[in-house]
């Protein structure tokens, strides 16, 4: 048989198929069947279902307000939401930081411990040893970096799941706490850290809350808007994919424990700040309110990813929850109630968001 | 031909018999009015290509998938209906062994052995004494020096297979009140791993079971372990029966001619005659994994073919050649440049104007749970920082351009991956690496789970490719994808090139024929 037979023959045997094709699709019109069309979460479009998803939170936020608004008077009034503002602010910074290790698929369980430790340093630099108060706040975003690095070095180098190694390293780091404070309460006496956290308020509102959104905003515009936040995206979806890529993936992940160092570094400075005192102990239940508002965070916004937008929404929303049922005259065991059930709903609707797909943190 | 009257080989009912089983996926028969008759104490073989027909039998008897109706399927004189229900086959007295053995490394032998017992039959206390002596007593009969106590993952190859198959026969002994039989194990493709020596280990094993009066269907597609180990062998050719033969009547040629089959028809959509171009690429002594001392040359605009049987190493190569495994040794030059192999890393490659197409798609080439812009961009992703970062609306104009080139459908980049058909997943995947103009393009197997019409995209891809001056190295099983897309075909064997074939010689049924034809001397 010549090439040109061949041709002729393939062609024919090809319009024999798209016959029959046409007849099938007849068929199938006939009897009723629309060609099958995939999900509307799947396809890019623009539908209500996939819209809703986006705001489902904010709208949730706004009954809330509504609702409790309704209920307790007084839960609406500026004062309160701008004292709410406020006091989020150091935690929005913290979950700033969570998100980061989150995105490359590793968990840091010991960020609060390097809150608190960073914290602790600083005030301790700043009191005891009379340094300046520029040079403590460095000290300690230099501990965070520290704190970061060793879980990046025992994570990587020797392969151990990154939430045993931040599971030591916390409970390691409140132990240096408890022993550099002698578990005494520090207390600082800075007019000029006050001032920047707390005092010099926009609309009743303290700095700390903008330093929160400044900080979003900077992990929003790496994550959405640079090539790190591409690399960090593919290492924490895909590690194999990720590594036939060319990204290399121990370093981005080795970067992303540092940053949250870092962050957690600069939330220490910030909680010093507030409060103008640090103790070993009592912010050690910030965890939860921290991976409680990253994974509802990631139910909102950009659904099915951990993103800085969506974990700011996810504070205010469980902060608006607690003061509301407070005004109402629950007590405090509300907090582990909505933190404690947010968390675990918060996965669960995560969960349905990404098909219920196997959830990988090694 | 040497077919067998199955009704004369004695009085004795069959341990198995199967009639008339077809089993058809979306339109295409994988299976066509099969039969297949095991005798007790026979070692029956099972041989035959990729795709045709071999898993999908083993599937069915596994109750994996349910056959058309019409099929009969008798043990032991017994009818058993069918569509058998999943692990349905323990109280019939069948016991498979895969490939990848499931056995748990890190787990002692003891342990696997009684794994199934264990996780069966509630007990309040395990007398570990009781069952190390047990488990001694059944080695002891088989013959193995092995110790219950080691864990599985310290075994040699071939002593993990033989746990693996004693475990078999003793499930099928433990439930023989039940069946009344003495069992047929199927043994699917146990050696593709192994060294010589313990392929000769193993089919001790295989003899000593039969001994006893159990069967074993032994399925395989390496005509050499079939003669030495049969008594008889069913040959599968695109879903249908190509012969049964007495295996001590058959000679080789007698399987592979049916293994292959004469009448061959295909399509040639590319096949370009060598250059005149400069050797461009060249790969020097390559070792790794199980490839050993590999060269080879090849040039600019060449689509080289890598095939043989599975576990003869050449769908190692591509990943050697990219740095996604270690190479032990080796260099790679490439436009008068020279990489050391054993130093060599994807990020490099991909510097190197070198790209990957993995076989796992979903597990290496791309993330399912990613839009396609996100996917198709991610190794040229610096090309759209601008001033303010990266210009979103950009990539995903840049997204719809390649899959309008790349005929990707539904053309929607803001889709997940994980949306489209595996045809059009793979579209993505090779517009993906495609896009920069690749000096070297690895592939593994680029066209599995692909339809026939994105096929055709990605063959025309390639072409396109090599056309623009890459070189392609595709390692596939598919004799047919690589007469359609090859100038030159490789055929391994235990780690080597045995054969090279070119020009005119470059067709699926020569291909096919060194391929079986690898294992001589």
């Amino acid at each position: 048989m010549s090439e040109n037979d061949k041709t002729v023959e393939y062609e024919s045997r090809i319009a024999a198929l798209e016959d029959r094709l046409q007849e099938l699709e007849g068929e199938r019109r006939r009897i009723g069947l629309r060609p099958k069309s995939s999900g509307d979460r799947l396809s890019g479009k623009k539908t209500l279902k996939r819209e809703g998803e986006k705001y489902a939170l904010i709208v949730g936020w706004a009954l809330l307000i509504i609702m409790f608004g309704l209920l307790a008077p007084r839960s609406a009034s500026w004062a309160n939401f701008s004292s709410m503002f406020s006091s989020q602010g150091p935690l929005i910074v913290l979950t700033m930081g969570l998100i980061i290790p989150l995105t490359t698929g590793d968990l840091d369980l010991s960020l609060v411990s390097t809150t608190i430790l960073a914290g602790m340093s600083a005030g301790l630099l700043a009191t005891d040893f009379q340094w300046p108060l520029l040079f403590a706040m460095l000290a300690a975003l230099g501990i965070g970096v520290i704190a970061g690095t060793v879980n990046a070095f025992f994570v990587l180098y020797f392969r151990i799941h990154s939430l045993i190694v931040t599971l030591g390293t916390a409970a390691f780091m409140t132990g240096v706490t408890l022993w550099v404070s002698g578990g005494m309460t520090i207390v600082v006496f800075s007019s000029t850290l006050a001032d920047w956290v707390i005092k010099f308020k926009i609309f009743k509102i303290s700095p700390v809350f903008f330093y929160g959104l400044i900080v979003a905003g900077i992990i929003w515009y790496v994550f959405e808007y640079t090539t790190w936040g591409r690399q960090m995206l593919f290492v924490g979806r895909g590690r194999e994919v990720a590594r036939l890529s060319g990204i290399r993936v121990d370093r981005v992940r080795a970067m992303s424990f540092i940053a949250c160092g870092f962050v957690s570094g600069l939330a220490g400075i910030l909680f010093l700040g507030r409060a103008g005192a640090m103790d070993a102990m009592s912010l050690n239940i910030l965890l939860l309110p921290a991976y409680a508002a990253a994974f509802l965070g990631a139910t909102a916004i950009i659904p099915g990813r951990f993103n800085p937008w969506g974990s700011v929404l996810a504070v205010l929303f469980l902060e608006t929850g607690i003061r509301g049922f407070q005004f109402m005259g629950a007590g405090t065991y509300v907090q582990n109630l909505f933190y404690g059930g947010g968390l675990v709903i918060a996965v669960a609707l995560s969960q349905l968001v990404r098909n219920r797909e196997r959830q990988e943190f090694s | 031909m040497a077919m067998l009257d199955v009704g004369g080989a004695g009085a004795e009912a069959p341990a198995l018999s199967i009639r008339g089983l077809s089993k058809i996926f979306g339109g295409a028969r994988a299976l066509d009015n099969v039969d297949l008759t095991v005798m007790p104490g026979e070692v029956h073989g099972l041989l035959g290509q990729n795709g045709s027909g071999k898993s999908t039998l083993i599937k069915v008897l596994a109750g994996v998938h349910d056959p058309e109706a019409g099929a009969e399927l008798e043990i032991y004189g017994r009818k058993v209906k069918l569509p058998l229900a999943a692990g349905e086959y323990r109280k019939l007295g069948l016991a498979f062994v895969h490939q990848n053995l499931g056995l748990v490394p890190s787990l002692s032998v003891l342990e696997n052995l009684r794994v199934e017992s264990f996780a069966t039959e509630p007990r309040w206390h395990i007398s570990w004494k009781r069952e190390t002596q047990a488990a001694e007593e059944i080695f002891k009969k088989y013959d193995l020096s092995i110790d219950p106590s080691t864990p599985v993952g310290e075994l040699q190859p071939v002593e993990r297979a033989m746990v693996a198959i004693v475990r078999a026969v003793a499930d099928i002994q433990s439930g023989q009140s039940e069946h009344g039989g003495q069992g047929v194990l199927i043994l699917d493709e146990p050696t593709p791993f192994l060294p010589a020596a313990g392929i000769a280990q193993l089919f001790d094993l295989v003899r000593t079971i039969v001994a006893d009066g159990a069967s074993v269907i032994f399925v395989s597609h390496d005509v050499d372990e079939v003669l030495e180990i049969t008594d008889r062998a069913t040959v599968l050719r695109d879903g249908e029966v190509a012969g049964t033969l007495v295996t001590k009547d058959a000679s080789k040629d007698d399987f592979v001619e049916r293994i292959i089959g004469r009448k061959v028809e295909i399509f040639h959509i590319h096949h370009k005659v060598e250059t005149d171009a400069a050797m461009d690429v060249e790969v020097r002594h390559l070792t790794g994994g199980t490839v050993e001392d590999v060269d080879f040359y090849m040039r600019r605009g060449e689509i080289l073919g890598l095939t043989g049987l599975i576990g003869s190493g050449f769908s190692e190569i591509p990943y050697l050649l990219y740095g996604a495994v270690k190479a032990d040794s080796g260099e790679l030059i490439l436009s008068g440049n020279h990489h050391k192999l054993a130093n060599t890393t994807p990020g490099r490659s991909i510097e190197n104007g070198i790209v990957l197409v993995p076989a796992d798609r979903l597990g290496g080439a791309a993330v399912g749970g990613l839009p396609i812009t996100d996917n198709v961009t991610q190794p040229v992703v610096r090309n759209f920082l601008g001033r303010f970062g990266l210009a979103r609306t950009n990539m995903e104009t840049h997204a719809h351009k390649l899959g309008v080139d790349h005929d990707v459908l539904p053309n929607a980049p803001a889709m997940l991956l994980d949306a489209l058909s595996g045809g059009n997943q793979q579209k993505v995947v090779i517009a993906k690496w495609l896009q920069n103009n690749p000096a070297l393009c690895l592939l593994d197997e680029p066209t599995q789970g692909v339809d026939v019409g994105a096929r055709q995209q990605v063959y025309m891809a390639l072409a396109a490719a090599s056309d623009a001056g890459s070189a392609v190295i595709c390692a596939s099983t598919d004799y047919e994808q690589l007469e359609q897309i090859c100038n030159r075909v490789l055929v391994f064997s235990r780690g080597r090139v045995v054969s090279e074939l070119s020009g005119n010689q470059v067709t699926k049924q020569q291909i096919a024929e060194h391929c079986y034809k690898s294992l001589d001397g």
